[in-house]
């Protein structure tokens, strides 16, 4: 507890970890404290293509590389842990751990990230693992010709239901709306495709079975019509919540509980900063969190300088 | 041949495997590949090689056929998400789960078996 770091940040995803390479190559004593997996979404995405100066590559070896940099550049990162408490107001910030562990430092940068919206409706954690899914090139050749449902319209839901025709024998898409809001081609190339087809205006209601799923039960959003229909396995990619429900009383948020920054990624409370997708942004990509961390290290270093 | 990149030790082959658990009172083995659900297993498994001297982790590759005391295991029948986490207790299987499971979820089962 004694130790003072120059910069605590919370979140080892694309922000938070190049938050960490900027701070500690500029030798401010950084520290970064991660409720989940180093390398946040980043790890969550099979492949990256569109990053510039990188040829495509996997998104767990970005993240490993930038996980890499900013150790080597002297940043310590502890994961895994809870936290239980902020302290952010005053010149001296203080994170408290649930295992009761507390760090302390002249500057914050939060970077959480966002969490995996889920549906919570029956059977859902009953049957993950069992059925239902949350990665296609994870866990597809588990459905080798079967067929499957994938719920959702954004790009991550078209893009699996893509990768999806691989390995299953029919992929319905059941989504909410009547249009996508995948990137148009991401909808041409689903579209194209004969092994997939659409429910729209529908949400699941229920997952069923016995030990495995076996069926889901389905809401017409218009008529309030209710159908259910077998299935081998479901795949959810509904989008992401920014993970920012320990901090919506703490720094200033709108009602999307997406923190509110200004250019230079600085909150309401002064040596306080945000990243990534827990702020109020439109475009949501490695390339734009990578570009808040480095602008919040920047900014909180500046912060230091004025402080001192 | 390894397959997983991490620093938990990978076991590679069947023998390999049950030496290990007949030779580790509690043992907890994570059979996946580098994908989204498993990486965040073995990442906590990790920092669980330092908290749970009782315990030996490892991982191996799902994609051979050496993992098939573990991808054929009765337990694991039905299973339909990587990575497949099994746990040994004096070389008997006594719990596995599937999909990805956080630290705290861990934990919990190594509580409840290897108590």
């Amino acid at each position: 507890m004694d130790e003072v770091y120059d910069v605590m940040i919370l979140g080892a995803g694309a922000a938070g970890l190049a938050s960490g390479i900027y701070s500690s190559r500029a030798r401010l004593n950084t520290l970064i404290l991660n409720e989940g997996a180093i390398g946040g979404q980043m790890v969550l995405t099979n492949e990256i293509a569109n990053y510039p100066g990188v040829e495509k590559t996997k998104g767990y070896m970005v993240a490993g590389i930038m996980k890499k940099q900013a150790k080597e550049f002297g940043c310590k990162i502890k994961s895994n842990i809870k936290i239980a408490q902020y302290k952010l107001k005053g010149n001296i910030k203080i994170i408290k751990l649930e295992d009761g562990l507390s760090f302390q430092a002249k500057s914050v940068i939060l970077a959480p990230g966002g969490k995996p919206r889920q549906l919570n409706i029956p059977g859902e954690e009953q049957f993950k693992g069992t059925g239902v899914s949350y990665c296609a090139t994870c866990d597809g050749d588990f459905f080798t010709d079967k067929d499957v449902i994938v719920i959702g319209g954004g790009n991550s839901a078209l893009e699996e239901a893509v990768t999806l025709t691989n390995y299953a024998s029919k992929v319905t898409i059941v989504h909410q709306f009547n249009h996508f809001q995948a990137f148009e081609h991401a909808v041409r190339e689903a579209e194209k495709n004969t092994k997939i087809s659409f429910i729209m205006e529908s949400e699941p209601r229920e997952f069923k079975g016995n030990k495995v799923l076996e069926s889901v039960v389905i809401q017409n959003v218009t008529t309030g019509e209710l159908s259910e229909i077998k299935t081998d396995g479901v795949f959810i990619f509904i989008g992401y919540l920014p993970n920012t429900d320990a901090l919506k009383n703490i720094v200033k948020t709108n009602e999307l509980n997406e923190i509110i920054v200004d250019a230079d990624m600085k909150t309401n409370i002064p040596g306080v900063f945000a990243a990534g997708d827990c702020i109020v942004k439109k475009y949501r990509q490695v390339t734009t969190a990578v570009a808040d961390g480095t602008i919040a290290a920047l900014s909180a270093m500046e912060y230091l300088k004025s402080a001192d | 041949m390894k397959m997983l990149e991490t620093a938990v030790h990978e076991i590679e082959t069947a023998a390999e495997l049950e030496k290990i658990t007949k030779e580790n009172e509690n043992v907890m083995v994570s059979c996946g590949r580098m994908g989204p659900m498993c990486i965040p297993v073995y990442d906590a498994m990790e920092e669980l090689e330092e908290e749970r001297p009782d315990v030996k982790f490892y991982v191996m590759g799902f994609d051979t056929p050496e993992a098939s005391p573990i991808t054929n295991a009765p337990m694991c029948r039905g299973f339909m998400g990587l990575p497949f986490n099994v746990y040994y207790k004096n070389g008997q299987m006594v719990k596995a789960t599937t999909s990805i499971q956080d630290k705290e979820q861990i934990v919990s089962v190594m509580d409840q078996f290897f108590a």
